[in-house]
């Protein structure tokens, strides 16, 4: 910057928006609409449905959630159906308090251990309380952290706290993968979304993820704000050669979705993402409906729903 | 941020084959026949010319269906039955004419299956589109007509519309069933009767969509379709029962009727070639210009008259969108038209094939710098891969003439001043694309341009209520709209 040029004052959203540029959302929408006229058949439809079963956060998130449903999940994640051509989940995804239980399942085992962490879902907590849960998740062997984004702050303008605060969680995290959720139906906008996926991504390290939403707030996952952040991902990977891996989490139920969201994948950041290191699905009613199309694809039937064990309930 | 990491070498995605997608063909009957005859009085005729031509499909170049023939006499006969059938059409209640608007409205989309399939082989545009596009927009344009057939009163304050009477039309190949819909909708609501000529490729739907006009029991002579190529379309042309004419094509047959009709009474409107300037500005949302670029050359094989062919990029950002242009037409699958996923499907035929591969030549000769994407294409049929030029000037001849096919050619402005000089620097004005995140902008750009349609922050976008025609050379008169009404009318 040359010396003598006056400072113009700026918020740090506002140079953040101005530095990243802006997102249509009638464009964006005409784009992932395109994804959903993709026809996939066969082969390449039973490729997806396996790699999307490989992918799967399979996820509880629940007051009422105990030692026993962890179990259950746990061995679920491991073998989905008897079909062992099936492949395991990535992971499983529970509170804190329950990753002890997870791991005498997992320890050992393709299946990761996350946690959600930072006083999920709403993160309103005092950063010290936050990181003293992500380093106690740690301690119990997660070998995943899913924190919030402190959007209260990203909406004040106040996105230096927000990004320092995400450095801090990384730092807790040693050497677990994060991932940081931004929420993205409670920054509302495409070009907020934009934003903080790219706050996110300066100050991760290749393999940590870019997170859409808690699953619990009205909208979750959708083609579009996938789309946003896959743009950012590319944007960011091509400038910098840093991969950073994505998950959009909730309201994907069913396998033509999550085929859509595949497809939108391929179609923006090419191969190396198709793999369960670089893009997951936070999930719990997913995988069922994933092994339903596959029997279906083997068998040529549809199976009644009590063929498959049973699933965590919400999310 | 971006800026603020220390630069890695420079990463390439990789798009392979990891997960390939496999055939998905629409397997949908398209019920063509063997051969058609003329649809005149109402009823399938063999032409007086005792000839037909083969009808190919440009998808494997294989030979779908016989089209019949049009000679003078049988043009003349199609005239008369028009002629016949006008004072009674003409005289129907707007109410009752609108009915049978509303029914073909219907008809076509319940059978907009059948229709899609048949137009993508007869013309070699990908389902998705025929599917998508062609079919609910054509079946749209009659909705949209039925709905003023008995409005006409409401059209002109204190006046109301008359029927011109027999209306000659001819159509291009591009949207053969869409264009069929422009020029009939509006004819028919007026009160006009009409003899209709598809283009040469394209007459299978046309001749399809007459099986409609039997079964909404749409009285003999107000449609009439002749068939055949340029010496059937100078017949409509010059008969004398003609109170208008209605072309869409190129700009050397538009003048060429306008040349003919100088001297007599006859209307005439005009929608002819275009050069689209589609402009990028600094400020734009780039991922969403690069799709909107896409769409705006890479619909139906860039056989759009208002193509966004020319883009106009500003210099700040031109080697950012010619990178994630790049990265986007990668993913652009070419080949089977029938392959639900195909997104670029066959270009019309062998001549304009040979017109694509003679103009990309010359971009290559003047030095343009050329990019096509990989693509295996289908070893049968007539097929031309995306394509895009950068470093053009506007004195090469692909950034001055209607290329007619899947090719783009990028230039640079550096201010809003530049941008309007080039994109205004031709003998077309059909349409235009602002790309710009400013709403100001947005506005004093449309004041500028000198096109007929305009589209910001979108491209190819069409709707019945909004009049499409253009400027200079591309035109004039319109279609769509209450604009497009009164050129099917006199006000009385």
């Amino acid at each position: 910057m040359i010396p003598s040029m006056p400072r113009i004052q700026r918020s740090g959203l506002q140079s953040l928006l101005r530095e990243v540029g802006p997102v249509d959302r009638i464009g964006l929408e005409e784009r992932v609409a395109k994804y959903t006229t993709r026809s996939i058949k066969k082969s390449s439809k039973r490729f997806a449905l396996n790699l999307a079963v490989s992918m799967v956060d399979l996820t509880t998130l629940e007051g009422k959630d105990t030692p026993g449903k962890i179990a259950s999940l746990c061995l679920k994640a491991l073998r989905p159906h008897p079909d062992p051509s099936i492949p395991s989940t990535a992971a499983v995804c529970v509170y804190p308090s329950l990753v002890r239980h997870a791991k005498k399942h997992l320890a050992g085992t393709s299946v990761k251990i996350a946690s959600v962490a930072t006083a999920f879902p709403s993160g309103q907590a005092p950063l010290r309380t936050r990181l003293e849960e992500v380093r106690a998740a740690v301690a119990d062997g997660a070998d995943e952290i899913d924190m919030v984004i402190n959007r209260g702050a990203f909406l004040a303008g106040e996105v230096d706290l927000v990004r320092d605060e995400i450095a801090a969680v990384r730092e807790a995290c040693s050497s677990a993968t994060l991932k940081v959720i931004l929420e993205t139906s409670e920054l509302e906008t495409c070009d907020n979304i934009r934003a903080a996926s790219f706050l996110a991504m300066s100050v991760l390290r290749e393999g940590d993820f870019i997170k859409t939403s808690t699953g619990k707030t009205s909208e979750n996952a959708t083609l579009a704000n996938n789309q946003i952040m896959l743009d950012a991902i590319r944007d960011f990977y091509l400038d910098t050669g840093t991969a950073i891996s994505m998950k959009p989490a909730g309201g994907i139920r069913t396998s033509k979705q999550a085929i859509q969201f595949l497809i939108a994948v391929k179609e923006t950041l090419g191969d190396a993402w198709l793999n369960n290191s670089r893009y997951r699905f936070g999930a719990s009613a997913l995988l069922n409906d994933l092994l339903r199309q596959i029997l279906k694809e083997t068998t040529g039937r549809y199976q009644a729903p009590h063929t498959f064990s049973e699933a965590s309930g919400s999310y | 941020m971006p800026a603020k990491r220390p630069k890695n070498p420079a990463r390439e995605l990789l798009f392979g084959d990891l997960w390939e997608f496999d055939p998905a063909p629409e397997t949908a009957p398209a019920h063509i026949a063997p051969r058609y005859d003329l649809f005149i009085n109402g009823k399938s005729t063999p032409p007086k010319s005792k000839k037909w031509f083969d009808s190919i499909s440009p998808g494997d170049g294989k030979k779908i269906s016989e089209i019949a023939l049009a000679n003078e006499a049988d043009v003349d006969a199609a005239y008369a039955a028009a002629a016949a059938a006008f004072p009674k059409w003409s005289a129907t209640p707007g109410a009752e004419r609108g009915k049978f608007l509303y029914r073909i409205a219907r008809l076509l989309q319940d059978r907009s299956r059948e229709f899609a399939v048949a137009e993508t082989i007869d013309g070699g545009k990908p389902i998705r589109e025929s599917r998508d596009f062609d079919l609910p927009v054509a079946a749209a344009h009659f909705f949209y007509h039925a709905g003023w057939a008995d409005k006409l009163a409401f059209a002109a304050p204190g006046r109301t519309l008359a029927p011109l009477g027999v209306v000659g039309q001819i159509i291009p190949w591009n949207f053969p069933l869409l264009m069929l819909a422009w020029k009939i909708a509006p004819a028919l609501a007026c009160g006009n009767t009409v003899v209709l000529k598809p283009a040469e490729t394209t007459s299978v739907t046309a001749m399809k969509f007459c099986s409609i006009l039997q079964d909404a029991g749409l009285p003999p002579g107000v449609v009439n379709i002749v068939t055949g190529a340029g010496d059937t379309g100078a017949a409509v042309v010059k008969h004398p029962a003609a109170a208008k004419i209605a072309f869409t094509g190129s700009t050397p047959v538009g003048k060429w009727i306008q040349h003919t009709l100088a001297g007599t009474d006859k209307r005439l409107t005009l929608e002819l070639g275009g050069k689209a300037a589609n402009i990028v500005f600094e400020d734009a949302t780039i991922d969403q210009a690069v799709e909107g670029i896409v769409n705006g050359i890479f619909f139906n094989q860039g056989h759009v008259c208002c193509a966004g062919s020319r883009l106009l990029v500003q210099e700040s950002v031109a080697a950012e969108v010619l990178k994630k242009l790049k990265l986007r037409m990668r993913h652009l699958r070419v080949g089977d038209p029938l392959d639900k996923n195909t997104d670029i499907g066959a270009i019309n035929s062998r001549k304009q094939l040979e017109k694509i591969r003679d103009l990309v030549g010359s971009g290559l000769q003047e030095g343009a710098e050329i990019f096509q994407p990989d693509c295996r294409l289908p070893s049968r049929g007539f097929y031309f891969p995306p394509t895009l030029f950068s470093g053009v000037s506007l004195s090469h001849r692909i950034a001055r003439e209607e290329i007619f096919g899947p090719v783009l050619s990028i230039l640079t402005f550096r201010t809003p001043e530049e941008a309007v000089e080039k994109a205004n620097n031709t003998p077309y004005g059909l349409s235009a694309g602002i790309w710009t995140d400013k709403g100001s902008r947005i506005l004093d750009m449309a004041a500028k341009l000198k096109a007929g349609v305009i589209w910001a922050n979108t491209y190819n976008k069409f709707d019945p209520a909004s009049p499409f025609g253009g400027f200079k050379e591309s035109g004039f008169g319109r279609e769509g709209g209450k604009q497009g009404l009164l050129d099917y009318a006199k006000i009385v």
